[in-house]
């Protein structure tokens, strides 16, 4: 039982192949962290799982229906676009409608109060999403994902932008999601939050899936040399992992 | 919320009334409004009925559709700034109602024009649909309506260029201004089911166009087929803005400051809008179809001009309001 299958996915812009014969499984209980250096394709990675571009090979979420899809994953996009000014208990409600349900309605209630106060939003209900500050938008819309209530959680950069608290309180959500038996997959360039918080990562460099498996399995540092050109310092501490970049080799 | 569209309906309904009893014809308010109602002989009936009837429900038809596609528009596109002629249908349909006034062929039939403007506005978003593609996002379908805009007005020009005479290149003008007056109930017959159903194409939209506030990635993702809403708007809106074009020329500035305007008064949700907006352009084209009779009664006073000097100043009062409360930048 898996929520996301990939198998030999290959995506190719115009003459330029971005990655090829991607398989991946996702399963429930899991948070992927998916890492790799820009330009490796992480993003069209995502779209492409999604169906939102075309691609060759097979992804189970790109051969559902429109409908279907929205209730087997929530996608946040890189862009945090919110093009108007609507109330934030309206932004949220976006997703339950996507979920089907009716945004008055009790499971539609129940839905958006949840994810507003999982992301601690329950006192910015009536306030213009646009104007929020940055970490706010992000969280906005992570709580618009969360009322979609799907069973894989999809997120493009989530964490970029953030002040560190929110960053540690963001990848918190998206672990106590993996613990609650949903799965996330998240793209991220802070390979030390990725070490703390994701139960499994998966490294995307050279066209391909460069290494797959726990954070201690992939971030090891001929891995790290490879596909980020840096030198690494790890430790196993009694609070969990530590992990940092040091230099560029 | 409910508040503003009581006051919406309450004010179309009043300024249809208003509509009724204005007119060169010198009438009481209760007489032409009982001649409206009772019929009988004599002249009063017949104006009532043949003149002041179909100009006011045009009215309410031609304006509650443009703002109606404006509100849509400025969803899809997420830009305020988004109005009805922005797909290239209203240019494409004023070019075939003045290859037919510069042919002469007017007189031959009160509905050749109509018809010819509807022919162009059908050519139009054939034309535009072809070049955008049908998978293709926001930015091809602007640069479409753009490219058949400049085509439609480039030839409108040349036809201008060409009238073999003043009295035509003035008729021509005229026209393209914009006006209700002297139409019949038969366009009231020919504009209805074009707005119905663009109406009903655009309102189905709603749920796409709030979710479009995300953007369209994440649009798709939450179950909206960006490329069947994309063609449904496009239809709903090449029909309304046709049709109305047709039966009563060019009128700007009712989609474009209508939907700005009511915007903040629905949240600014894309779904609502579209109802307040389509009251609130019924509002707005009344009241420019009454100050054209009451300003300059004997000089024909046409109703695009007057809903572009209403509606230009009342624009550049909302891009000060907004430089104001974004401290002064202009985005």
């Amino acid at each position: 039982m898996s929520v996301l299958t990939l198998d030999r996915l290959s995506v190719t812009l115009r003459t330029r192949s971005i990655f090829s014969n991607v398989s991946l499984r996702v399963a429930p209980g899991e948070f992927v962290g998916l890492i790799g250096p820009n330009g490796a394709g992480k993003t069209t990675l995502m779209r492409a799982a999604l169906g939102l571009i075309p691609s060759t090979g097979r992804s189970s979420l790109a051969a559902l229906t429109a409908r279907d899809r929205a209730r087997a994953v929530a996608w946040m996009p890189q862009s945090r676009e919110i093009a108007w000014p609507i109330p934030v208990e309206r932004l949220v409600a976006l997703g339950a409608e996507a979920a089907g349900h009716s945004p008055t309605g009790r499971a539609g209630q129940t839905a958006i109060e949840a994810a507003m106060s999982r992301m601690g939003l329950t006192s910015y209900k009536g306030r213009a999403a646009s104007r929020l500050s940055g970490g706010e938008q992000a969280r906005a819309l992570i709580a618009r994902a969360l009322a979609q209530d799907t069973p894989l959680l999809m997120a493009d950069e989530p964490i970029a932008g953030l002040d560190p608290a929110h960053q540690i309180s963001t990848m918190e959500v998206f672990a106590a999601l993996a613990a609650e038996g949903r799965a996330a997959l998240v793209s991220l360039h802070d390979l030390g939050l990725a070490a703390r918080h994701c139960t499994r990562l998966v490294l995307l460099a050279e066209g391909g899936i460069l290494a797959d498996g726990t954070p201690a399995e992939v971030l090891t540092p001929e891995n790290m040399a490879r596909a980020f050109g840096v030198s690494v310092w790890h430790r196993q501490t009694g609070d969990g992992p530590i992990f940092q970049p040091l230099e560029v080799l | 919320m409910r508040l503003l569209f009581i006051i919406l309906i309450l004010l179309v309904a009043g300024l249809f009334v208003a509509g009724l009893t204005v007119g060169p014809a010198d009438t009481g308010f209760t007489e032409a409004l009982a001649a409206l109602v009772n019929g009988g002989d004599g002249p009063l009936p017949l104006v009532m009925r043949e003149i002041r009837l179909p100009r006011a429900l045009l009215a309410v038809m031609v304006g509650a559709g443009l703002g109606l596609s404006g509100a849509a528009l400025q969803g899809y596109l997420r830009n305020p700034l988004a109005e009805p002629g922005l797909i290239g249908v209203s240019n494409a349909a004023a070019l075939g109602a003045v290859v037919v006034i510069h042919a002469g062929l007017v007189a031959s039939g009160t509905l050749a024009l109509p018809f010819a403007a509807l022919g162009g506005a059908l050519i139009g978003v054939f034309l535009v649909l072809a070049l955008a593609g049908a998978q293709g996002g926001s930015l091809t379908l602007i640069l479409a309506g753009i490219a058949i805009s400049a085509l439609a007005g480039a030839l409108t020009s040349l036809v201008l260029n060409l009238s073999p005479n003043p009295f035509a290149a003035s008729e021509i003008v005229f026209w393209m201004m914009g006006s209700l007056a002297d139409r019949s109930i038969v366009h009231v017959g020919l504009l209805l089911p074009f707005v119905l159903v663009g109406g009903a194409m655009i309102l189905s939209l709603a749920r796409g166009l709030d979710a479009l506030t995300l953007g369209e990635d994440a649009a798709e993702t939450m179950g909206y087929s960006l490329t069947r809403l994309r063609l449904v708007l496009v239809i709903g809106v090449a029909a309304i803005v046709g049709g109305a074009t047709a039966v009563a020329g060019a009128i700007g500035f009712v989609g474009l400051v209508v939907p700005h305007i009511l915007r903040p008064f629905v949240g600014a949700q894309p779904s609502r809008l579209l109802w307040a907006s389509a009251l609130g352009g019924a509002v707005m084209l009344q009241m420019a179809d009454i100050l054209v009779r009451v300003i300059l009664p004997e000089r024909d006073l046409k109703l695009g001009v007057v809903t572009a000097i209403v509606g230009a100043p009342l624009f550049l009062h909302l891009i000060v309001k907004t430089r104001r409360e974004s401290g002064g930048g202009l985005a």
